[in-house]
Parts: C-alpha cells; sequence; structure tokens
C-alpha cells in the first residue's frame, strides 16, 4: 500500500510539474511566434536503447536544415528533442515541443513505439508528424497527421512482386515464418501484388521460428517447379531454408525482405545464398535521385564517412515537410498537413514519393544481392502509382 | 478432397526424397532420445540439460575445426570425449548432491542446468548464429537418380545410429559394467548394498549418455550448419517426446520413438502442405495419444512401483 501511495505522490507531483513547466513555457513565448522563423521539431532518441539510431537520423536532418535552411522567406528553426528511448519519455517531449516550442511540423521518430506514443498528441494538435524510420503499419493508421519517409515493412512484399515480375517469373512459391508479423505481412503484400500483375503463387509453405529442418516443404516446392521462391523471414532460418533447397536440387532464384541484410546470413549460408534477391530502402553504391547525388556529397564534406540509410532517412523527412511548406506556401500546421498529404512525384535521396490514404510514402526500393560473400546493389524497382 | 489431393500428385522421386529426408531427421532424434533414456533408466529423472550438452558439442566442434583449425576426424573424436566429461560433470556437480534428495529437487536441478549452460552459451559465443564447418565429404550431394538429390550425410546418419545402437546394446546386455547398469536401474538400493559403486555407473551412462549426444550433435551441425546457444531446446523437447513415445528407459525404443518422429513430421508435410506450420504440434500429438493408451511407450515395460 505504502509503495503505491508513494507512486501515486510521485506521479501527481510529477503531472503538476508538467503543466507547470507547460505554463510557464507557453507564458514566456506568448506573442512570440516570430515572424522571422520557423519551428520545426526534431522528436528522435538521443539517449538509450535507440540512441544510435536516432543520432544518425540527427546528422540527416541537420545536413537537410544546412543545405535548405529558409522556407518562404522565413528561417527553419530545429528544435531538437531527445525522447530518451522511452514511451513515457516520448509522449511528455512530443507534448512540450508542441505546446511550449509551437513548432509547425515534428519530425521523428527512430522506432515505432516512439512514434505511436506521440501519435494521439499530434492528432489532437493538429501538427503534422513525419516519422524518420518507425516502420510498423500501427503508427500512421487512423491517424490524418502522422506521415512517414520510411516504407512499412510488408510494403517490400509488394517491391518484391514488381521486382519479380519484372524478372519474368510466372509461378512463384511462398515460404513464410508463419510466427513473424513481419514475414507473414511481406508474404501477403507479395502475394495480392502479384497476382494483381498476373502472376501466380503456386504454393504458400509455412515453417516456425527457430525451425531447422526445411527439406518436407522444399521437397513439396520442387515438385511444382516454380520460377523463384519469396521467403520472407528471419536470416537465420533462411540461410538454412536456402542451403536445404539448393542440396535438393532446387535452382529457383530465392527472394526476401531487408532482414537478411546481416553478415550473419551470409556467414551461414555461404555460396548457397548467392545470387538472392531482397529489398532495402537505401543503397550508398548508387545514388538514384539527384537528391541522393547531393545528399551523398554533403555528407561526406560535412561527416567525413559514408551516410547509411538511417542518415538517409532523416533527410528526406525533412524535406517532405520543406517541400510541403514551399508548396503550401505557409507555415500553418493543418495547411502543411494537407500539403504533405498531396506530396506527388518528390525526388527524395530513398527514390520518388508520394502517400498512400494511411500517409506511408509509396515509393521505389534498391535490390540487393549476394555476390562474392558481399551484399551488392543490383537494381532499383519504382513501384506504380 | 482438396486435403488429399497431395496423396494423388505424390511422385516416386518425391516419396523417395522424403523418405530419405524423415529417416535422416529420425535418425538424428534416435541419436539424442537415447541420452535420455539412459538417464531415465538409470536415475528415474528426466535430464533436461540434455539438449543444451547437444548444444555445447556443436560449439566445440565448431571452435576444433574454424578456430583451432584441427583437422575434423580429430576435432570429432575430440568433441565426443569433450562432451562426454561435460555430461559427468554436470551430473558430479548439479545431480550427485541430490542423489537422496526428492526427485522433485534433482528435476528442478536439471532445468537449472540447462538454463546455465545456455546462458553461458550465450555470454561466451554470444547470441550471433555461427557456421558449422562445412565438411565437403559429408556435405556434398549424391544424386540418386530420377531427380532425387541426397547429401552423403544422410547416408551416413542412419549408418552411424545403427552401429552406435548396436554397440550400446553390447555394452549393456554382456559387459559387466552393463550388468552393473542393469542393476542400478532394477533397485539402486540393492545394488548399492550388494557392492556395486553406483556413483561410477552413474558418470560412466552419463558419459556414455553425452557421448550419443556429441555424435548426434556432430551430424546435426553437418545437416542443420546454424549454431546458437539455443540450439538444442527444441531437438531437446521432440527428442524427449521421442523417448516417451518409444518406452522411457528402454534404448531400442528411443531409436523406434526417434525414426516415428522424424518421419512423421516429414511425411505429414509430404501429404497435407496445408499443415506446414503445424508440424512441430505433430510430436506432441503423438506424446498426448502415447500417454493416454499406453503410458509406459511403445516398448516400455510395465513395472509395478516398489514402496
Amino acid at each position: 500500500m505504502r509503495v503505491k501511495k508513494f507512486f501515486a505522490a510521485m506521479l501527481v507531483s510529477a503531472v503538476a510539474l508538467t503543466l507547470l513547466a507547460g505554463c510557464g513555457g507557453s507564458g514566456a513565448k506568448s506573442g512570440g511566434a516570430d515572424a522571422k522563423t520557423v519551428k520545426v521539431g526534431v522528436f528522435l532518441p538521443l539517449t538509450g536503447d535507440n540512441a544510435a539510431g536516432g543520432e544518425l537520423e540527427l546528422r540527416g536532418i541537420k545536413l537537410a536544415n544546412k543545405l535548405y535552411p529558409e522556407i518562404n522567406g522565413k528561417k527553419i528553426e530545429l528544435v531538437v528533442a531527445d525522447n530518451k528511448s522511452d514511451k513515457a519519455e516520448a509522449a511528455n517531449v512530443a507534448a512540450r515541443l508542441i505546446e511550449k516550442d509551437k513548432v509547425k511540423v515534428i519530425l521523428g521518430s527512430y522506432g515505432s513505439s516512439l512514434a505511436m506514443a506521440a501519435g494521439n498528441i499530434v492528432k489532437e494538435a493538429k501538427v503534422p508528424a513525419i516519422g524518420t524510420s518507425c516502420t510498423n503499419p500501427q503508427v500512421t493508421l487512423n491517424n490524418d497527421y502522422y506521415f512517414r519517409a520510411c516504407f512499412i515493412d510488408p510494403f517490400q512484399g509488394t517491391v518484391m512482386a514488381n521486382y519479380a515480375f519484372k524478372k519474368g517469373a510466372k509461378k512463384v512459391a511462398i515460404v513464410q515464418e508463419v510466427s513473424n508479423d513481419y514475414a507473414v505481412g511481406l508474404a501477403k503484400f507479395f502475394k495480392d501484388a502479384f497476382e494483381k500483375l498476373g502472376g501466380q503463387v503456386i504454393e504458400v509453405a509455412n515453417y516456425q521460428t527457430g525451425d531447422k529442418d526445411f527439406t518436407a516443404i522444399l521437397t513439396n516446392i520442387k515438385a511444382k517447379n516454380p520460377d523463384i521462391i519469396f521467403a520472407p523471414g528471419n536470416f537465420t532460418e533462411s540461410a538454412l531454408l536456402i542451403k536445404q533447397a539448393r542440396q535438393l536440387g532446387i535452382k529457383a532464384q530465392f527472394m526476401g525482405g531487408d532482414t537478411w541484410e546481416t553478415q550473419e546470413f551470409i556467414d551461414v549460408g555461404g555460396k548457397d545464398v548467392e545470387g538472392i534477391a531482397f529489398s532495402s530502402a537505401f543503397d550508398r553504391e548508387r545514388a538514384t535521385t539527384a537528391e541522393a547525388k547531393k545528399f551523398m556529397e554533403a555528407y561526406k564534406k560535412e561527416y567525413k564517412g559514408e551516410p547509411s540509410a538511417f542518415n538517409a532517412l532523416g533527410y528526406d523527412a525533412y524535406m517532405i515537410a520543406y517541400d510541403a511548406m514551399k508548396r503550401g506556401g505557409t507555415d500553418d500546421s493543418t495547411k502543411i498537413r494537407d500539403a504533405i498529404a498531396a506530396t506527388k512525384g518528390l525526388e527524395l535521396v530513398t527514390g520518388k514519393t508520394e502517400f498512400d490514404k494511411n500517409g506511408d510514402p509509396l515509393k521505389g526500393a534498391v535490390i540487393k544481392t549476394v555476390k562474392d560473400g558481399k551484399f551488392k546493389y543490383i537494381d532499383f524497382v519504382d513501384v506504380k502509382h | 478432397m482438396e486435403f488429399f489431393q497431395a496423396f494423388a500428385n505424390m511422385t516416386a522421386a518425391s516419396f523417395a526424397q522424403h523418405m530419405a529426408n524423415g529417416i535422416s531427421l529420425g535418425s538424428l532424434y534416435a541419436m539424442i532420445a537415447i541420452g535420455y533414456t539412459m538417464v531415465y533408466g538409470i536415475l528415474l529423472m528426466i535430464n533436461f540439460a540434455h539438449g543444451d550438452i547437444v548444444m555445447m558439442a556443436c560449439y566445440f566442434a565448431f571452435f576444433g575445426i574454424t578456430v583451432f583449425h584441427i583437422p575434423w576426424f580429430m576435432t570429432f573424436i575430440g568433441t565426443i570425449i569433450a562432451t562426454a566429461l561435460l555430461g559427468v560433470v554436470i551430473e558430479r556437480a548439479a545431480y550427485r548432491p541430490l542423489r537422496d534428495a526428492p526427485k522433485n529437487s534433482v528435476l528442478i536441478s536439471a532445468i537449472g542446468a540447462s538454463f546455465l549452460l545456455e546462458n553461458l552459451a550465450n555470454y561466451l559465443f554470444s547470441g550471433r548464429p555461427m557456421r558449422f564447418p562445412d565438411i565437403p565429404l559429408l556435405s556434398q550431394n549424391i544424386a540418386v537418380g530420377g531427380g532425387v538429390q541426397i547429401q552423403a550425410i544422410c547416408f551416413v546418419i542412419p549408418v552411424i545410429t545403427i552401429i552406435s545402437l548396436v554397440v550400446l546394446l553390447h555394452i549393456v546386455n554382456h559387459t559387466k559394467t552393463g550388468m552393473a547398469m542393469r542393476a542400478v536401474s532394477k533397485d539402486y538400493e540393492i545394488a548399492r548394498v550388494m557392492g556395486i559403486n553406483i556413483d561410477n555407473v552413474i558418470s560412466i551412462t552419463f558419459a556414455i549418455g553425452s557421448a550419443m549426444a556429441a555424435i548426434g550433435a556432430i551430424m546435426w551441425g553437418i545437416r542443420y550448419p546454424g549454431i546458437t546457444p539455443m540450439l538444442g531446446v527444441m531437438p531437446g523437447l521432440k527428442c524427449f517426446v521421442a523417448a516417451v513415445v518409444g518406452g522411457i528407459g528402454n534404448i531400442k525404443g528411443a531409436v523406434l520413438g526417434g525414426f516415428i518422429l522424424g518421419l512423421g513430421e516429414i511425411l505429414i508435410v509430404a501429404f497435407f502442405p496445408q499443415l506446414s506450420g503445424y508440424r512441430d504440434a505433430f510430436a506432441f500429438i503423438v506424446l498426448i495419444l502415447i500417454l493416454y493408451y499406453k503410458p509406459t511407450g511403445l516398448l516400455g515395460e510395465t513395472t509395478t512401483e516398489k514402496v
């Protein structure tokens, strides 16, 4: 009981403090809607478990701000807020950005649960937010004010279906890790898109996370002789699956999602995973757009290193907001939101972007393979809008 | 009717391939199940750490070949010896002090030993999967004809399993040590009174059971080359089920149980592809059915509990 009371007291004082801070903040800034600046909130985990990812995205955002510092004659001011990789903190920070700092648009976060914690806050305050690398479909679902720069996990299924079809595949088999939402999502989107394109899915086989023996499902698939096998799933299981397929004499190409992009996949799979194909958001070996070239050069100059996908997504989130403010010709939050929703054919680092009704981007993805024990860029797939 | 469509479409080549897959998986289960059944026969306890002993054996072989570059056959012999020692050490540290304690305490101690090994492996070797060394002689493919391809190891696994079984049965039935083992398993109080050093007999049992696990682990590693600290969990459970199905305490029963489980898992997917996500459930459904209709297992003897 005592402990409970103690926590209750703590909670009450915490709420009171937050409220006070909120009041104080808005009081100080009242009437301070500076005519010369537009405030953009940066909502990222800069400490805690996700700090590494948050830091990369912050670099991307800062770089974009350096290249595009002004809009409609006003200076863009970044208000960087650390959500500490913590859901409760994320909600507080998002509220503070809106209430105290009066930001017009929010960029972030890395991490879906952090973004979801801010979901209702941005929705009620009608301030648009652009997620950087929060890939869970729930982030933007039923929330008109949340958009994102990254594609959602299952979307990769659509991308790979387009790629498989482009490669001339007519009959595919799907092997999915049925206990993994990510894999099931990819498989479903792949099937829908591939059948819509006119292809045929001849078999859908399931396995469980942790399985080691896939010979039974593979022997069944071998008898049906598919052109391509789409097998999204965890990298260890996938590597064993592909190894066993080659042992059984299956020659069909394997395709999967971005979970394969780990060294362990190559370590376990060895020469058997050579020639597979999977989708990924960004590849620095090939800049696909003019914006990407600009980004790559500026990044190398600024940070003396090679940019990663997270840098690119941070940059792109900023550019989506920038483009919307430019087209809208305003810094009114609601109008920025409408302008973001109307984004069309916007050339970004990670490809041409526009949004579906949920606020998820429809854009192309890079396709990579394994060659001589290394990941290699092979193609770029643009999805028909 | 669609449910049975796979029956009609099954070609001879596919069926042969499924059988080869099933026999090699079943042999692997059998090798590991032997260790469970031997320990149970002697101590009337389930050695929950057995699956993790399999995992450790995989890492021993990995370190021998990949890290220390010892020739593979020497590594394998070393692995078998090291794993046998590990089994003896676990028995001495975790089970022997509890020899006269209630059965439940030993069971809990076994679960503790299992967690210890898993977490130790996680700490020492990290959770990232490593690749079991490739031994081309054993991992190469042999085309049998009719489009059927069988890995060399799939021929080796059943042969080694049968040889191990014959050797083991000889030890148990025709040697002095074996006689002592049987005596301890019948009634260890009386065996102790008759002058049998039961601690030694139990150590030997653990050594043999763990050596079998090591042989199983090496073949497992060659067949399924991704090794992680949690590798032993699922095979451990399945092989325990195999031992129970065959009649726990009975060595031939463990081998029979292993084959039933391995073949069953493969063939259920072969004939009912719709059930491919449920194949793990197969092992446990078999267990429930056996426990319901024949609680002592297929080859188990009914014994009256002594008071």
